[in-house]
């Protein structure tokens, strides 16, 4: 904060520099930790060493040799993706209605859906348990989609709302004014503005159903439908005697992949996505 | 006499003209903001009701015949438990601190993250790995880092403990997993707040001799308390709901279960559905009551509001 609004000096530089690592390791360090160990072999597996000593690909080849595993995040890549579709298009809906339309019952919505974003997830357990065990969508992919969607619609609707407040929208009438139809001006002027903002939703929703653990153990009992962060828990190697520290990193390590790319592509909407709903002074 | 029959059907056709228009903004509204709405209801209204009615029954899956309407037995059990206690005041105890040292590091790498000179970018993308990994995963990383002989932690302290088993070293690293992976959260939204602090007036203190931590308390901070609380509020009830990390790393051996762990133990593991829907409603209220303190004490702003949004 040294030098505001004045040319930087090297110095500061260096100091900012440093700063810079320290976060980087920060970051970094649990995340390369359990990629070591998911390299590790299983000789040296516990030597305590950070950098794997000898490497291999074995715990990989043998998670995917499971059909635990794999199982696991086909239900977690599906599960997500159909959590994730659905509530961005319910989400672009409301919040299209929230940020241009007038109508009796918008703050009701606006409130209901606050209180569903602080809303203490393990309430919700117990009576679901019983419900979808009574309506048979226990340990099935809509008993985890129904509330993936729910708690991901707030997330939704306050990040999209934001967005489309910012769209120019006198553009689409200049475009009307021009003699382009209602569908043509959609296409052409609203969608590719409003793109951005849906598409950033649609990661950060993505990355929150990815990420739910609570649900996926208490509304799952089997293969079936039990996701990747369930399945972790449960994982005891391919035999009884196995440690399986190898075989979970390596679980982990596969999860942790499309994180990072979404995080190295999308950084910027990332970002915005999530200052945007949240504080606006 | 023409003129005052006139008129009152001029106005009324004008007013139900005006009134058409409204009411087809309204139907649109209405038919866009319906299905979310129907979603959100069925799988939260619902249940919270039906959760409710649970707690007032004695419902043990393992003997099923017992099932009758006992009134707020159950919450007296639940509240004269000492387990309970132990497990709210273990809660309370990681929700204080683990947001306190939060806001601290997360006001941090803000500043960092708005006024880096180099590598903005790279410190931006890294700074979310935590935010977006998965927590159970990074919860894993923890436990092994921490694990005697295969850590590279195992032996920071003291060669040969476990400090997973021990209850006060093993809150430590709970605390310690929450704060790694939210920091980056808390960091984005006070960010936020920090891109409103006008440059002129740190430029105009700086001028009249305030040192860099006096511009920090008398400008930037009182400019993004708005900001703060919010990032407080949401980061308060997130934590209180910690239950991924305790699950992984001790599972809620030696007194380190929260409120959320002896919910789900007493449901999934105890299959009680009356006593477990008792413990639901309880942490309910209880986040009910932080919110509601949050707003009318400190004035929290409710984030993304209608209000707020105006501003």
């Amino acid at each position: 904060m040294a030098a505001i609004g004045t040319a930087a000096p090297a110095g500061a530089k260096a100091r900012w520099a440093l700063i810079d690592i320290l976060v980087v390791v920060y970051a970094l360090v649990p995340v390369l930790w359990i990629v070591s160990l998911s390299f590790k072999t299983k000789e040296t597996l516990t030597d305590g060493n950070f950098v794997p000593r000898s490497w291999t690909w074995q715990n990989y080849v043998d998670i995917f040799n499971t059909t635990e595993f794999i199982r696991a995040l086909v239900n977690s890549i599906g599960i997500a993706l159909i959590a994730t579709v659905i509530a961005v298009v319910l989400g672009t809906m409301a919040a299209y209605a929230i940020a241009r339309l007038e109508f009796p019952g918008k703050r009701a919505l606006v409130g209901v859906s606050l209180l569903i974003a602080m809303f203490p997830q393990v309430s919700l357990v117990s009576p679901l348990f019983e419900m979808e065990r009574g309506l048979g969508l226990f340990d099935t992919w809509p008993g985890l989609i129904l509330p993936y969607i729910t708690f991901a619609l707030p997330l939704a609707i306050y990040t999209l709302s934001a967005f489309f407040r910012e769209i120019p929208w006198e553009l689409e009438k200049a475009a009307k004014m021009d003699g382009a139809t209602p569908a043509q001006a959609f296409r052409r002027v609203i969608a590719p503005l409003a793109a951005p903002g849906v598409f950033t939703t649609a990661i950060l929703v993505f990355i929150f159903c990815w990420n739910d653990f609570l649900f996926a153990i208490s509304l799952t009992s089997t293969e079936a439908s039990r996701t990747v962060p369930a399945a972790l828990s449960f994982f005891t190697g391919s035999s009884q005697f196995e440690d399986p520290t190898g075989t979970v990193s390596a679980a982990a390590v596969v999860i942790t992949v499309p994180i990072i790319l979404f995080v190295l592509f999308f950084q910027r909407r990332i970002v915005a996505g999530l200052t945007s709903g949240a504080v606006k002074g | 006499m023409t003129r005052t029959l006139d008129r009152p059907v001029a106005r009324r056709a004008e007013r139900k003209g005006l009134s058409e228009g409204k009411k087809a903004e309204r139907k649109l509204g209405w038919m866009l903001c319906a299905p979310a709405a129907l979603v959100m209801l069925a799988v939260t209204g619902y249940p919270i009701v039906y959760s409710v009615w649970l707690s007032l029954q004695r419902y043990d899956l393992r003997f099923p015949d017992q099932r009758q309407f006992i009134g707020i037995d159950n919450y007296v059990t639940v509240l004269t438990n000492s387990y309970w206690w132990m497990a709210f005041g273990v809660t309370t105890l990681i929700t204080v601190i683990s947001v306190a040292i939060e806001l601290v590091l997360g006001m941090a790498l803000a500043i960092v993250m708005h006024r880096t000179l180099v590598m903005r970018g790279l410190v931006r993308t890294v700074a979310l790995i935590p935010y977006g990994i998965v927590t159970v995963v990074a919860a894993f990383s923890w436990r092994y880092a921490w694990t005697q002989d295969t850590g590279y932690l195992a032996d920071l302290f003291a060669p040969g403990a476990a400090l997973l088993t021990e209850r006060v070293p093993a809150l430590g690293i709970i605390i310690l997993a929450e704060v790694w992976k939210t920091v980056p959260f808390m960091a984005l939204l006070l960010m936020a707040g920090l891109a409103l602090v006008p440059d002129d007036l740190l430029k105009a203190a700086s001028m009249d001799g305030a040192s860099a931590w006096q511009r920090f308390v008398k400008v930037t901070v009182p400019v993004m308390k708005p900001a703060i609380l919010v990032a407080l509020l949401f980061r308060t009830l997130d934590a209180f709901r910690v239950f991924d990390n305790i699950f992984v790393l001790t599972n809620g051996a030696q007194q380190t279960g929260s409120v959320s762990m002896q919910t789900y133990n007493n449901l999934i593991k105890g299959l009680n559905l009356g006593i477990g829907s008792t413990m639901s409603v309880l942490i309910f209220l209880a986040v009910a009551l932080i919110a509601f303190l949050f707003i009318k004490v400190f004035g929290t702003a409710a984030p993304g509001g209608a209000d707020e949004r105006k501003r």
